[in-house]
């Protein structure tokens, strides 16, 4: 299992804004190890965002996203206290899910 | 039980999921032709309320780009950023339901100095901008 997602995510204004970052290699299939073997794709395809039981942002990622995942968006609406939370799954089909307090 | 089952390749944990959410097709493709095909659209108009921020001129490091992208066109449903360079054109695509802001942030890799492209779905039509970014240190093979 992957390592923790850092999430923030702040009331502005109106908005929530959601930060998060992911831990994940990330690898293209492209790359090569020492021994000229192809290091095989392994990436995040999907990640999806709910507040409150509602999708608030949903992505299909390809293995050009950065290694370690940054994301970053606004909603309407939440609250301090509100729960957001972010779910991803990657092309090995594992899947991850953690969330944050809207502060 | 879960762990056998898997051994025999009856169950596959979330696989069945991924691949009926994700884009393969479009992944895939080498072309702005082909990536429009892929999503089901035509050719995109050239929009001037698709806005990048947050994106350099030049990046030093390939392998962290950051890319920043609001559309101001009205009713965007999707926003999908493309590398012109890259092996593989679509780097990501964001729905973006009512009463989320239209504007994601995010990193990516790029090969080589290259054409991003922000791609906006917005009323069943498709928009497009286009961002040079030179890339002094190349993000993929290391």
């Amino acid at each position: 299992m992957a390592d923790p997602m850092k999430i923030r995510a702040n009331v502005v204004g109106d908005s929530t804004e959601v930060k998060a970052l992911m831990s994940h290699e990330m690898e293209t299939g492209l790359r090569k190890d020492a021994q000229g073997q192809t290091i095989p794709a392994w990436f995040i395809q999907n990640v999806v965002v709910t507040h409150d039981g509602k999708t608030v942002l949903s992505a299909q990622w390809g293995p050009a996203v950065s290694k370690n995942p940054f994301l970053s968006f606004k909603f309407k609406g939440g609250a301090k206290g509100d729960k957001v939370t972010i779910t991803w799954t990657d092309s090995k089909g594992d899947k991850r899910t953690d969330e944050t307090v809207i502060a | 039980m879960l762990t056998l089952l898997s051994a025999a390749g009856w169950l596959k944990p979330g696989e069945a999921l991924a691949q009926t959410a994700w884009n393969k097709a479009a992944f895939d493709t080498k072309n702005m032709a082909d990536t429009m095909k892929a999503l089901g659209g035509g050719e995109p108009v050239q929009s001037k309320d698709i806005v990048f921020f947050q994106t350099p001129d030049i990046a030093e490091n390939g392998a962290v780009v950051p890319v920043g992208i609001t559309s101001n066109v009205p009713k965007t449903e999707s926003i999908a950023i493309l590398i012109e360079k890259n092996p593989n054109m679509l780097a990501a695509v964001f729905d973006v339901p009512a009463g989320t802001d239209p504007t994601v942030t995010t990193r990516v890799k790029m090969g080589q100095s290259s054409n991003i492209y922000a791609l906006v779905k917005a009323d069943g039509k498709y928009y497009v901008a286009a961002k040079e970014v030179k890339v002094t240190l190349g993000g993929c093979g290391g």
